[in-house]
């Protein structure tokens, strides 16, 4: 299979099956799938949570740092979303 | 963790994250290794809508977030999409683990309108002729119609087959139907010896070499389909050394509620003796959980015996599962047996031992010892006491 190059135009969005939601019993976004839990740290759900398949990494990056009051937080980006993908808890829109 | 190995009794625990919803007993299937209950014929009236979606509201308030439904065949019952819609509404990531039978074009629809997040087809078969298992047209053209149901709504197409030792030699025509049927994923699950299935034990279980061999098949099989199909195997417990973290210890994310509302730590702890299961008709999930004898009994590990209480590993399989320690050793706090430093681990490995024996390949069992297959018949007449 070949792996979409992930750069700052691309568009993510939550795979298939894999559910994103915060959760107060454990003060953090977490992602559901079948029979598993994954519990995000703030960073990882922050960017999650903004991959809706129409924004693309280099406007949320940008959102990002707007909220955090961070610069050059793109790099970071997308590091984490090829690991997401490479997990699948994400996918590379076309 | 202090290589004293501490004792820690009942610390508090964190939420019963998963909660798994057995909505009736009822089944169109009789498979000989159900780990139903064998005396399920026993139960009292099944739970009212209205109780289970208490019940979801209640799970979900304390924090669970995986809802299992699951039975018999829950499709069964009529009200599914209701518990589905509200569970959904709740929050809770729902998985319908479902034998097919019963879900039409009409309900899937309605299933999936309702938020029903995953569907877990097993691959299962009714019929007492074991041949059939694989080579029943009736059974492939209903997993045939379902699978395609389920690829029409849009849901990974997950299939779960129970192995044993009359099926196992056939995996390889096992994946080729589950590749037919266009499986994204394939859980080989072996047969684990708990209700019906233990009763059934000799019967099934497979010997080293059969699981030695359909293991060797799987791995070709997955190097040839690649990421297309994933496969996983897991291997009967009976064959390790050490046993399985059961339910990550009794009392600690696992919650099951059955058909007649009774609240249990693991799907087979009904067995278990001397405790008083809680039953949501009258507490609370909260207190159930938190307060209740039957769900604080296993939790820490001041229950334990030697060789687990000043085990390093205790800590990391909780001295295995507490229903296998009780079936094999007559003693739920005993280590499970499938640890060898267990005093009780040769009647795990006499029965491998036994299964191993040439002689012991019955088709169908031996004439003395049948296969008992899950019913309500033979649940009330062998079994109910």
């Amino acid at each position: 299979m070949t792996q979409a190059v992930i750069d700052t135009t691309s568009r993510a969005a939550v795979e298939r099956g894999f559910r994103l939601q915060w959760e107060p019993a454990q003060n953090a976004h977490v992602l559901l799938y079948p029979e598993g839990m994954i519990k995000l740290n703030t960073s990882a759900g922050e960017i999650m949570k903004r991959c809706d398949g129409v924004a693309t990494l280099a406007e949320i990056t940008a959102d990002l740092e707007r909220a955090f009051a961070a610069a050059n937080l793109s790099a970071d980006v997308i590091r984490f979303v090829t690991m997401a993908v490479d997990k699948r808890w994400l996918r590379i829109l076309p | 963790m202090a290589a004293n190995s501490p004792v820690t009794p009942h610390p508090q625990p964190g939420p019963p994250l998963w909660l798994l919803a057995e909505l009736t007993y009822r089944c169109p299937l009789h498979c000989a290794f159900c780990y139903n209950p064998t005396d399920f014929a026993r139960t009292s009236a099944e739970l009212a809508t209205e109780d289970w979606l208490r019940v979801l509201r209640e799970a979900r308030a304390l924090g669970a977030v995986q809802l299992g439904l699951s039975g018999g065949e829950p499709l069964s019952r009529d009200d599914l999409e209701p518990i589905v819609a509200e569970a959904h509404a709740l929050g809770f990531y729902t998985n319908l683990i479902t034998s097919g039978v019963g879900l039409s074009d009409a309900r899937l629809q309605a299933l999936k309108k309702a938020g029903l997040d995953h569907i877990q087809l097993s691959f299962q078969d009714s019929t007492r002729q074991m041949n059939d298992f694989l080579s029943s047209t009736r059974t492939f053209d209903l997993k045939s119609t379902v699978a395609a149901l389920i690829k029409k709504y849009d849901y990974p197409m997950v299939l779960n087959v129970v192995l044993h030792r009359l099926n196992i030699d056939h995996v390889e025509e096992i994946l080729e139907m589950a590749l037919r049927l266009g499986a994204d994923y394939v859980e080989l699950a072996n047969t684990q010896y708990y209700g019906w299935a233990f009763h059934n034990r000799d019967q099934l279980l497979p010997s080293r070499d059969q699981v030695e061999r359909a293991e060797a098949v799987m791995q070709r099989f997955r190097e040839r389909v690649g990421q297309q199909m994933k496969i996983y195997f897991v291997v009967p417990d009976y064959f390790e050394r050490r046993p399985k973290p059961c339910m990550n210890g009794l009392g600690s994310i696992f919650l099951t509620i059955t058909p007649d509302g009774t609240a249990l730590p693991c799907h087979a702890a009904r067995m278990l003796p001397g405790l008083e299961f809680p039953n949501v008709r009258s507490a609370g999930i909260r207190e159930i959980w938190y307060e209740s004898g039957a769900f604080n009994q296993f939790r820490g590990d001041a229950w334990m015996k030697e060789p687990c209480r000043s085990c390093p590993e205790k800590t990391r399989d909780f001295g295995g599962c507490r229903c296998q320690a009780y079936l094999l050793t007559g003693d739920a706090a005993n280590a499970d047996p499938v640890c060898d430093l267990s005093p009780y681990h040769h009647l795990v490995t006499e029965a491998v031992e036994r299964a191993d024996r040439p002689t012991a390949a019955p088709q169908l069992g031996p004439e003395d010892k049948p296969l008992v297959f899950r019913s309500e018949r033979n649940s009330t007449t062998l079994f109910v006491k």
